[in-house]
C-alpha cells in the first residue's frame, strides 16, 4: 500500500509505494488510481500513476495538501476492479526499414534476429503507465535475454508508431519524437488517435498487450 | 445555416513566433500523457477575459515575444491586450497607440499589430465575443506536441482566417490599473529528491544565479549555471511531474517544467516552484538571471492566498 505521502510543491501529493518495479506494486498504484478517479474528492485536477508512485495534483483554490492527504489516507479501497483493464492485440511489422536497431541488438545481445523476434512475440506485456508523450505506453517485462541498454546517443526523431525496447521494458512511440530506445518494428495501428474526443488512447495503465508479427503487405493493407 | 455567419473575422497577416489559442487548460488527462496546457500566465489570461466581460474560461489568443499582425473585417468590436505588450492599431494609414488592460474598439479594415512583449514572454488578446475554435477533451488549449486543441493543434499560420462569433455590444471604456512586476527570486519548496544532491550542490542551487537559456518554451525553461552534482543517482524510475517541478538532468543542469511539460520524467526533482510565483516565472525571458529561494509549504500556501486575493481585487475593482 502507500508507504508515505509527501507534498510535491504546494499543489500536489506524492504517494510513494516503494522503490522496486514490479506488477504487484504497480497494481496497487493503479488500484488507488481507479478508486481515486471514482472518489470525486474536491479539487483534484490530475492523477498520474507510474511504476511505483502516484502523483495527485490539485487546485490550491479548492483544497490543500493537508485536506487531500487525509482524504487519500482514509480512502476506502473497493475490491480490485480489473474490469476496466483489457487484453489488446497489436500487430507489428518487422521489415528492415522499420527495425532500425535490430542489427545493433543482434551484436549487443549475441542472439540472432529470428530468436529475438521469437522471444519478443512469445510474451504478453503489462502496461505500467502511459505518458511522457500523449498515449505512450510503458510495457513490461521483457524476457531477460532481451535486456538492452538505450542508444548512447538518442535519435532526434523516432518515427511515429515505432516499437522500442530497453532494459525490462518496451513501448510504442505514439508521435514522432526524440528517443533512445532500440527500435525493432512498427505498428500500423494508431495507439493515440487525436481525432477521437473520448478515450483517444488505445492502451491504459493496467492493460495487457500481446504483439503479433505481420508482413509488409499486411502492414500496407492496414493503412488503406 | 445562420445568416451573417462568419461575417466577422481576422485575417492573419503575420502569425508571430508562437501564437496559440488557450483557455484554462485540460484537467484529468495526465494519466494518458496529456499535459494541462492552458494560458501560461493565468492572471493575465483572467484579466483579459475580465476586461472583455467574458466567461473566465473563454478562449484567448496567446502570443510570445513577437505577436501576430491581424487584419479585422466586420462590425465594431471591443478588444483588449494584457501583459507587458507593445502594440498598435493601423487605421486608414494612421498608427494609433493604446495601452494594455483597456477596452479598445476595433473597426472594419483596422489592422492590429502586436509588435512585441517587453522584457517578458507572453501576452494575451481577448475580444468582446468568442474566437470560433475547436475543442478537444473539454478545452480549446492548443498543444502543438500532441497536435490537439484549437487550430488542429497548430500555431497560428500566415494567411489563415480566424472566425469570430457572439460579438457583444461595444463595452464602456474602462481600464484595469495593473503593472506586471518582475521577479528574480523564484520561491521553491524542496522536492522529493532533495537529498540526492551534495550539500555544496544545494548551497550553490540556493545561492547562485542561473541563466534562462534560449531553449525555453511552453514545455519548460532550461537553465545554465553552476553544475548541480548528484551524489546518489542521476536517473530515477520515471514518475509523475507537475508544472513548476525543477528536475536536474544527468549533466547537472536544472529544467523547470511548464504547462505543456511531458507528464512523466526520470530525472531527480530537487524542488518545485510555488504556485504564487508561476505566472511571473513563465514571463522571465531568455538571457535573464534568476535565483532560487527555499520556503516551507505553509508559507507557500499563505502567499498563494494573498496572490489569489490580489487577483480577485483587480477583478472586483474593474467591475
Amino acid at each position: 500500500m502507500i508507504k508515505n505521502i509527501s507534498n510535491l510543491g504546494d499543489a500536489a501529493l506524492y504517494c510513494d509505494f516503494g522503490t522496486e518495479v514490479n506488477k504487484e506494486i504497480n497494481r496497487n498504484v493503479i488500484n488507488y488510481f481507479n478508486n481515486l478517479r471514482d472518489s470525486n474528492f474536491l479539487g483534484i485536477t490530475n492523477i498520474t500513476p507510474s511504476y511505483n508512485k502516484l502523483v495527485i495534483s490539485f487546485d490550491l483554490k479548492l483544497t490543500s495538501f493537508a485536506k487531500l492527504k487525509k482524504q487519500v489516507e482514509n480512502l476506502e479501497l473497493k475490491k480490485k476492479n480489473n474490469s476496466k483493464n483489457n487484453l489488446i492485440k497489436i500487430p507489428v511489422c518487422c521489415a528492415e526499414e522499420f527495425a532500425l536497431d535490430i542489427k545493433r541488438l543482434q551484436k549487443l545481445l549475441k542472439i540472432n534476429e529470428a530468436k529475438i523476434y521469437e522471444t519478443f512475440f512469445s510474451k504478453n506485456y503489462y502496461c505500467y503507465m502511459t505518458g511522457f508523450i500523449a498515449g505512450m505506453p510503458f510495457l513490461g517485462d521483457m524476457d531477460k535475454s532481451l535486456f538492452a541498454k538505450r542508444l548512447e546517443t538518442p535519435r532526434v526523431k523516432v518515427p511515429k508508431n515505432s516499437i522500442g525496447i530497453t532494459e525490462q521494458f518496451c513501448n510504442i512511440y505514439t508521435f514522432e519524437s526524440p528517443g533512445g530506445w532500440n527500435i525493432i518494428g512498427k505498428t500500423p495501428v494508431d495507439i493515440f488517435d487525436n481525432k477521437k474526443n473520448t478515450e483517444p488512447n488505445l492502451i491504459n495503465p493496467g492493460d495487457t498487450i500481446s504483439f503479433y508479427p505481420i508482413s509488409k503487405l499486411e502492414y500496407e493493407k492496414k493503412y488503406e | 445555416m445562420k445568416k451573417n455567419m462568419n461575417k466577422n473575422y481576422f485575417e492573419v497577416l503575420r502569425p508571430g513566433i508562437n501564437s496559440t489559442f488557450q483557455d484554462n487548460g485540460r484537467n484529468n488527462f495526465y494519466h494518458i500523457g496529456i499535459p494541462f496546457s492552458g494560458a501560461m500566465d493565468n492572471r493575465n489570461f483572467i484579466l483579459a477575459n475580465t476586461i472583455s466581460n467574458n466567461e473566465i474560461n473563454n478562449p484567448v489568443l496567446e502570443f510570445a515575444y513577437q505577436g501576430p499582425k491581424l487584419k479585422y473585417i466586420g462590425e465594431n468590436i471591443s478588444i483588449n491586450v494584457t501583459g507587458d505588450v507593445n502594440f498598435k492599431i493601423i487605421r486608414k494609414n494612421k498608427n494609433l497607440e493604446f495601452s494594455c488592460y483597456e477596452n479598445i474598439i476595433l473597426e472594419n479594415n483596422d489592422c492590429l499589430d502586436i509588435l512585441s512583449t517587453n522584457r517578458s514572454v507572453y501576452g494575451y488578446l481577448s475580444i468582446g465575443g468568442t474566437f470560433e475554435v475547436d475543442y478537444y477533451l473539454n478545452s480549446c488549449s492548443t498543444n502543438t506536441k500532441a497536435k490537439i486543441g484549437a487550430n488542429s493543434g497548430k500555431k497560428l499560420e500566415k494567411g489563415q482566417i480566424i472566425h469570430l462569433k457572439n460579438i457583444k455590444k461595444i463595452l464602456p471604456k474602462n481600464k484595469i490599473e495593473y503593472l506586471n512586476s518582475k521577479i528574480e527570486n523564484i520561491r521553491i519548496i524542496k522536492g522529493p529528491h532533495f537529498d540526492y544532491f551534495s550539500k555544496d550542490a544545494i548551497d550553490s542551487f540556493l545561492s547562485d544565479e542561473f541563466n534562462v537559456t534560449k531553449l525555453s518554451d511552453r514545455m519548460g525553461i532550461r537553465l545554465k549555471g553552476p553544475k548541480i552534482s548528484n551524489i546518489k543517482n542521476t536517473n530515477i524510475k520515471s514518475e509523475g511531474l507537475v508544472k513548476g517541478v525543477i528536475q536536474i538532468t544527468a549533466d547537472g543542469d536544472p529544467i523547470i517544467m511548464l504547462s505543456d511539460h511531458g507528464t512523466i520524467g526520470g530525472y531527480p526533482k530537487i524542488g518545485v516552484v510555488i504556485s504564487a510565483d508561476y505566472d511571473k516565472l513563465v514571463q522571465i525571458p531568455p538571457g535573464s538571471k534568476i535565483k532560487f529561494k527555499e520556503i516551507n509549504l505553509k508559507d507557500a500556501e499563505t502567499i498563494f492566498k494573498l496572490y489569489e486575493m490580489e487577483t480577485q481585487n483587480l477583478i472586483s475593482n474593474f467591475k
